[in-house]
């Protein structure tokens, strides 16, 4: 980003939004004076108080958007205490200040409980304790509530706003979802890819001068929802799998009551419920990928074409022409240098033609609009494309059911608009979808039916 | 029931240490056996569950057996041989070293085990930065990569399965490991910037001298238990001594 002129005075709360690629994190992190002046280039200046955001650290708290990544230490207590250890605050002061902020942020746990026994929703509250007791004038959050479940967004957004309430910081967020924000916040800022600044003033004013225009842009405006496909003709529709009396978890040990249900073809499941319900579990072993606990995932002969009734034993090869999984990080499975051999994985293992292989990857690259991106290394990405990037490479090999693991997390309005249009294509046309989702709207605009694990 | 579990981890390190000072400077069954009564008698009091003292302890008793075979097939050679094929050699001297080491790997391995397990790493962190004055950021950094050793096996887990998704999990299987492998290894990375990136934002590494929220106390039951080390390796090599068996090793 470059070209920004931007004065928050204290106290106000600001939401900032952004196409992505214009540069929301980098700023965020320059104003909590985590950008090392080693790590790329810049110019004008940047002042917090007045002064340099790197001399000045603990005026400025950080929440990031990935909440195992911020959990430091093992017991509650000491990740709260963590920031005040390295501030140099004395022992006795340290333990009411612990105290006080996980009030301050709702969250009721021992002081020894282990931090990886949290929740999300949880986690993101701990992280928010954590930099509240620092005292800091000034709180960034870099999507704060992106990985939630909807209870998780109100628990952590609620908190934030109680916090501002009870000490007058001074707030900066970034996020997609301008609806969690919009009410709570007295500025939205709007940066543009390029640079600068595209739009600045009070949420009502900014959102209905602009609302267009930013939705159009990919900001996530109510006034404004995306597009939503049409749906055509489905067609014929017969049961590919069925899970019978089944028992998922993991290390066996099963979460839920058995369950069952027939997985029927040109038909979107969706399967929700709050996180650590075991959705994805559930999607895994359905998928093939996770062994059941208890009773068994059979596959009809029509989708088994031979290989057997329980995809768990299929070989890694038959499942790419039957299940194709997408997994909620697609850098898990990510495995070669480039985009178009990426694509070309499938077929290879299939031991397909060249000439086949060509044909169906650069069909993908089209369809997925990631032909320009074809010798880009997959890592280099942005979050929209890396998803777009492997629906398509399970798609490489046609399987006739494809299971999803939360497929618009970090989308903006436009490739969350395409994905959806793709994938109700997809079921037209008779495959099986089956997608884990938070989305409310994804699932309203896809799902035939919906599973609910509590 | 002797309470071990709250007293500071530097100590038990410290007693495990002191203990097998003592025992490696010798090699005897005397020695060995002596500490190991000793030691055995005190477990006995620490109450440990027994379930969780042989699961715990039970890579201690694969490797003492394994190790004395080893010393029994190849071990010194000396008088009277029993048995003999290419290099094997079973013979008087070997036997003895063998019983002196199986004595040895478990009185030197127990008490290693049994102190470790009730060290949790948090307070062992707070001990070894408060009371050994080991840097801060080594320890702490240290601490929070602990933490991340979970997240670690369940990515592990999820390449796995992700590969088998992908189509390239039926061949080829040490070239996957090694890919594999890599991945986890990238994955780590990303993993380790973000979060140094919220250390740092929490003021870590700053030029502020950092304070702690918890003492790492050290008082008589830490004393003690650095004594309890030292009275069972006087007692071994006092013993060892009487009867004649001690041997220095690098004499």
């Amino acid at each position: 980003m470059r070209g920004l002129d931007l004065r928050i005075e204290p106290g106000e709360r600001v939401l900032i939004l952004g196409e992505s690629g214009a540069g929301k994190s980098t700023f965020l992190h320059a104003l909590a004076g985590v950008v090392g002046d080693d790590e790329g280039e810049s110019e004008g200046s940047l002042l917090v108080d007045g002064q340099h955001p790197a001399s000045i650290r603990g005026r400025t708290g950080l929440v990031i958007q990935d909440p195992d990544s911020q959990v430091i230490l093992e017991r509650v207590g000491d990740d709260v205490a963590f920031g005040c250890e390295n501030l140099g605050v004395p022992r006795d002061e340290i333990w009411p200040r612990v105290r006080h902020s996980l009030d301050q942020v709702g969250l009721d746990v021992a002081l020894d409980r282990n931090t990886s026994a949290l929740s999300g929703g949880q986690k993101q509250r701990l992280a928010l304790a954590g930099v509240l007791a620092m005292r800091p004038g000034l709180i960034v959050l870099d999507e704060p509530t992106a990985n939630l479940d909807p209870e998780g967004v109100t628990e952590v957004r609620d908190a934030v706003i109680r916090v501002a309430e009870a000490t007058g910081a001074t707030i900066v967020v970034v996020e997609h979802r301008v609806s969690v924000w919009s009410d709570v916040v007295d500025r939205i800022v709007v940066l543009a890819a390029g640079g600068g600044v595209i739009a600045d003033g009070a949420p009502a004013e900014v959102l209905s001068r602009q609302g267009e225009e930013l939705a159009a842009r990919g900001v996530w405006i109510p006034q404004f929802p995306p597009p939503r496909p049409q749906r055509s003709v489905r067609a014929e529709q017969h049961t590919l799998l069925t899970a019978d009396r089944l028992a998922f978890g993991r290390a066996n040990k099963a979460i839920g009551i058995p369950f069952d249900h027939e997985i029927l073809s040109s038909h979107a499941l969706a399967i929700t419920g709050p996180n650590g319900a075991g959705k994805s579990t559930l999607a895994l072993t359905l998928g093939g990928l996770l062994a059941p606990v208890d009773g068994a995932v059979v596959a009809n002969p029509a989708l088994a074409k031979g290989a057997g009734v329980h995809p768990i034993r299929w070989k890694s090869r038959e499942l790419l022409t039957r299940i194709g999984t997408v997994f909620q990080d697609p850098e898990h499975q990510l495995l070669t240098s480039t985009v178009r051999a990426e694509l070309e994985v499938g077929p290879r293992a299939l031991k397909l033609s060249a000439a086949e292989t060509s044909d169906r990857v650069d069909e993908l690259l089209t369809r997925l609009r990631l032909d320009r991106l074809a010798e880009a290394n997959p890592f280099t990405l942005s979050g929209g494309e890396k998803r777009r990037l492997s629906v398509a490479t399970a798609l490489a090999t046609r399987p006739p059911v494809l299971v999803l693991d939360e497929p618009t997390f970090g989308q903006d309005s436009r490739t969350w608009s395409e994905l959806l249009a793709f994938l109700a294509q997809l079921v037209d046309d008779g495959s099986s979808v089956i997608a884990v989702s938070h989305d409310r709207e994804f699932v309203d605009a896809l799902a035939d039916s919906t599973v609910v694990l509590t | 029931m002797i309470p071990i579990a709250a007293v500071n981890p530097v100590a038990k390190l410290g007693a495990g240490l002191i203990v097998s000072l003592f025992l490696i400077v010798t090699i005897d069954w005397v020695s060995a056996s002596t500490a190991l009564v000793l030691e055995l008698a005190i477990i006995a009091f620490l109450g440990i569950e027994p379930r969780r003292f042989w699961l715990r302890t039970l890579p201690v008793w694969i490797a003492a057996p394994l190790t004395a075979l080893t010393i029994l097939l190849y071990g010194r050679y000396e008088g009277e041989v029993y048995f003999e094929f290419l290099l094997i050699r079973i013979s008087d001297g070997s036997i003895e070293l063998a019983l002196a080491t199986f004595l040895r790997v478990l009185a030197i391995g127990l008490p290693a085990v049994v102190l470790f397990i009730s060290i949790d790493p948090t307070d062992f962190a707070d001990g070894l930065a408060q009371r050994l004055r080991l840097p801060d950021r080594f320890v702490l950094g240290a601490l929070a990569a602990v933490r991340m050793v979970g997240l670690f096996v369940e990515d592990w887990r999820s390449l796995e399965r992700a590969r088998r998704a992908r189509g390239v999990a039926d061949r080829g299987r040490i070239r996957r490991l090694f890919g594999q492998a890599f991945a986890l290894l990238v994955l780590s990375i990303r993993r380790g910037s973000k979060l140094s990136i919220a250390m740092e934002a929490r003021g870590f590494g700053g030029s502020t001298s950092r304070t702690w929220a918890r003492e790492s106390r050290w008082g008589g039951a830490e004393w003690l238990t650095l004594l309890v080390g030292v009275a069972i390796g006087i007692a071994a090599t006092v013993v060892a001594v009487l009867t004649g068996s001690w041997n220095l090793i690098v004499s």
